[in-house]
């Protein structure tokens, strides 16, 4: 009843959505599985009305629609529950729930709230959720918040006659177990009324849930699966299946580590909820990769390294000393630099120039008696554009102005030039072109074969096999397995898959 | 998505745009002080005198820009203050209660040690200058360690200095007639009197500080990605606090020069700087929510609102429409310089 035909979607310079094809019959629940960066959240996004499709059309009973907006979706009887919650912390439950359509409850200006309650209640007794709905939002659980949204969407109901399409973006990402049954049994009873397209990294949730399955790669359907013929290796095969190119990630200038230094050392290191017990031992001209989802621990491990958060218990140790007081400054000191996965918001400050971005984290060096040595690091800005063939017009020209390639150079220019030794990786290649990601990997060979112990925490999972030397996967905050990524017995996708998921 | 192809035309039209609001204040500066003999000479005009469009213009002439430099000085020297602290993105409301303060401590001092310069009297001076980082320091210990919100701790910590100014004097004024001190006022040097040197010395400090030592730098950091600064091992807490010091003794400076206009200090010493001091940050074109802008941008805008005030005063328009005026100017100021596109709420 409700479809996709031969969806196109391009974004400058990425061709996001190719030639879909999709659809959802009335009663059905249908999963939608692929990495990061596969086009499931733009796809998602055309189907609620975010996105227009460039090419093709959306179908409901075999009339093409067009939505120009989400409004439009929803009277339309598509909603959408988001993974991070929709619902505004410091209203009640039914100001949530009715956001946007309190007037049916509006006389001559006053809002009648037994009405406004009664409603609520009847919508929250959808979802089986029993609370007042009066409570102010924010004192909820995060389950019962993510009812309370369900409920939200599920007013479409009664505003409008014909069937509903719900999406679910990835609602157990942080759910427990007798959490994630409840909803699914919820769903599951909702099915009389609605269809759902479920959303998840969980595969063996989609699995469950599903009808159907539809898997994603590079912007494309590359396979749908009834749920009586599913094979999780099929399936998780057909997510990844690519050919890997070892030219690609410069695996010819992979050496082997000095083992017999460590740099930087977890003992039994845990944070909160964030990870658990997490040991390993970084060494000079390491690449070592963490590998996991999405909320995995890693980059609360990378940050922890670097100072910017306190474990709870157990022992880090950075050049043979442990560390007891966790700052950025420290980190700076140890010799820890960070390159975040932000560019715009912790990688560069916009406003600053070239040069001033270049030597903000080690300012010390550059200054007597507080007075900046202008001459100096101007030249020392130049020394490091011309080795990293930043391209620029001059080291003071606006580093917001420079493309997402350059930045990261100048991010990276940045701690090596400050004598780091230990470099932590977060993303360094997210939207970067393909040139551009070429140049980070050839400047992370280059610093490994100076000595310098890389962390990383990687785009995509090929560019995880094809840089490290060890791999390590966390699932949930925990450790799952420690692979070796010599060349030549690197591990397969699928083997990384396996323990991640 | 950051695409080259998709940044390029954003920037070159951002470029255009940063372009004129850089150069705004000082155009309005410009236009300002050729407006004034225009209605002058229109005025004369009319009534049958027609005089030399600028040569013989009460408003365009020397001794005209010393008085506008006499009364802009300790104004400029507590905006130039506020501009650190707008800079990192915070605000600073204390200045009113801080100028009081210092300026009724210094007088007290510099009475009871001998009442003229040329004595062990004129320690008072370094002495105010001291009084006034104490209470910059401890104005941004509360904002810091309280975790209060900057305006509302420098408003707070204003109240607080104007309160303690009013019990030190109980109400009085105190006179201070060295002959030696009062010559910032008298004293002329090529027509212009001491303290707007001194005013001007005060400026080149400022910005030697904003643009060649760390602190400036870390100014600039902090103001245009906090984040940043952090991760990249700044102590971001330790630059507030000296950012809240520095204007304090910026602060000082300014009481010293008010009381040296008037030769009197009292609790009122610090009246109206507060508004004063943020309209000519704004309109001198730095950014409220920090990073943009300097102490030259401040002396643009001091000068834009002292000669509004002036010319409006030459040209005979009653007292009252100045504030009128300028909170005219502020909005303006403040809208041209928001990019609407990218923003899509104000708190």
């Amino acid at each position: 009843m409700y479809g996709l035909r031969k969806v196109e979607k391009y974004f400058p310079g990425v061709h996001a959505l190719r030639r879909v094809d999709f659809h959802v019959n009335r009663g059905e629940i249908v999963g939608l599985v692929g990495e990061n960066g596969a086009g499931k959240s733009t796809l998602m996004k055309v189907i609620y009305g975010a996105y227009q499709p460039d090419a093709g059309g959306i179908f409901i009973d075999d009339k093409e629609v067009r939505f120009q907006n989400p409004r439009q979706a929803m009277e339309n009887g598509i909603g959408m529950v988001f993974q991070e919650q929709s619902l505004i912390p410091n209203l009640t439950v039914m100001e949530n729930i009715f956001l946007g359509y309190e007037r049916q409850f509006v006389n001559f200006g006053v809002i009648n709230w037994n009405a406004f309650a009664e409603a609520a209640k009847k919508q929250l007794a959808k979802v089986k959720l029993d609370i007042d709905p009066a409570t102010i939002t924010s004192e909820l659980s995060f389950a019962q918040r993510q009812l309370v949204d369900l409920a939200k969407v599920l007013t479409i109901e009664d505003r409008i006659e014909g069937d509903l399409v719900i999406l679910l973006d990835e609602p157990t990402s942080v759910l427990a177990r007798e959490e994630v049954e409840l909803l699914f049994g919820l769903v599951r009873g909702l099915t009389k009324r609605a269809s759902f397209i479920f959303v998840s990294h969980r595969i063996d949730e989609v699995l469950d849930l599903s009808d159907r399955i539809y898997v994603m790669k590079d912007g494309a359907i590359v396979d749908v699966v009834n749920h009586d013929e599913v094979n999780v290796d099929s399936i998780q095969h057909k997510m990844v299946g690519r050919e890997i190119d070892t030219e690609y990630y410069r695996e010819q200038k992979q050496k082997p580590y000095n083992a017999s230094e460590v740099l930087l050392s977890f003992d039994n290191v845990s944070l909160g909820t964030r990870y658990k017990d997490i040991s390993f031992e970084l060494h000079p001209g390491e690449v070592l990769c963490l590998v996991g989802t999405e909320g995995s621990g890693r980059e609360a491990i990378l940050r922890t390294v670097f100072g910017l958060e306190a474990p709870d218990s157990g022992t880090v140790t950075i050049k043979n000393e442990q560390v007891w007081h966790f700052t950025a400054e420290g980190g700076v000191w140890r010799g820890v630099g960070y390159v975040p996965r932000e560019r715009k918001i912790e990688g560069i400050v916009g406003g600053m120039n070239v040069y001033e971005n270049m030597t903000l984290s080690q300012m010390q060096n550059f200054s007597r008696a507080g007075t900046l040595l202008e001459s100096n690091e101007k030249a020392f800005a130049r020394e490091w554009i011309e080795r990293l063939g930043i391209k620029t017009p001059s080291e003071n020209k606006d580093c917001g102005g420079l493309s997402g390639g350059n930045q990261q150079k100048v991010v990276l220019a940045k701690w090596r030039s400050g004598g780091s030794d230990i470099i932590l990786l977060d993303h360094p290649t997210r939207g970067l072109d393909i040139g551009a990601k070429e140049d980070v990997y050839e400047m992370i060979r280059e610093m490994c074969d100076a000595g310098v112990g890389i962390l990383l925490v990687a785009d995509t999972l090929e560019e995880a096999i094809g840089l490290s030397h060890t791999i390590l996967v966390i699932k949930d905050g925990e450790f799952q397995k420690r692979f070796d990524g010599t060349p030549g017995s690197k591990p397969s996708l699928y083997d990384l898959l396996h323990h991640m998921i | 998505m950051t695409d080259s192809t998709m940044m390029l035309p954003s920037v070159s039209r951002l470029l255009s745009r940063e372009r004129l609001v850089r150069w705004a204040p000082i155009l309005v500066l410009g236009l300002l002080v050729l407006f004034f003999p225009f209605f002058e000479w229109l005025m004369d005009f009319l009534e049958g005198k027609g005089h030399a469009y600028l040569f013989d213009s009460r408003f365009f002439s020397i001794r005209n820009a010393a008085r506008i430099g006499i009364a802009a000085s300790p104004g400029l020297m507590v905006a130039v203050g506020v501009t650190f602290i707008i800079l990192m993105g915070s605000i600073d409301l204390s200045m009113e209660g801080t100028v009081s303060v210092c300026a009724v401590l210094f007088a007290f001092v510099f009475l009871a040690w001998g009442a003229t310069l040329a004595s062990w009297a004129w320690l008072a001076v370094p002495l105010a200058l001291v009084v006034g980082a104490a209470m910059g320091f401890v104005n941004g210990l509360v904002h810091i360690w309280l975790k209060i919100p900057s305006f509302m701790a420098s408003l707070a910590m204003g109240f607080v200095g104007t309160g303690l100014a009013l019990i030190l004097t109980g109400g009085d004024r105190i006179r201070i007639e060295d002959e030696l001190f009062r010559s910032l006022l008298t004293e002329r040097i090529f027509n212009f009197p001491v303290m707007v040197y001194v005013a001007f010395f005060f400026l080149l400090v400022a910005w030697f500080i904003q643009s060649r030592t760390t602190l400036g730098r870390n100014f600039y950091a902090v103001g245009g990605g906090e984040e940043l600064a952090h991760a990249s091992g700044l102590n971001v807490e330790r630059v507030r606090l000296m950012g809240f010091t520095l204007a304090g003794v910026f602060f000082a400076v300014g009481a010293l020069l008010a009381v040296g206009r008037i030769g009197i200090a009292e609790t009122a010493t610090g009246n109206n700087f507060l508004f004063i001091s943020i309209t000519t940050v704004v309109v001198g074109g730095t950014a409220l929510w920090g990073g943009i802008g300097g102490v030259w941008n401040t002396l643009v805008g001091v000068l834009i609102v002292n000669v509004i005030n002036n010319g409006m005063i030459v040209i005979g328009l009653p007292a009252f429409f100045q504030d009128g005026v300028l909170g005219i100017l502020v909005i303006l100021a403040v809208a041209l310089s928001v990019n609407r596109r990218s923003t899509s709420f104000v708190k």
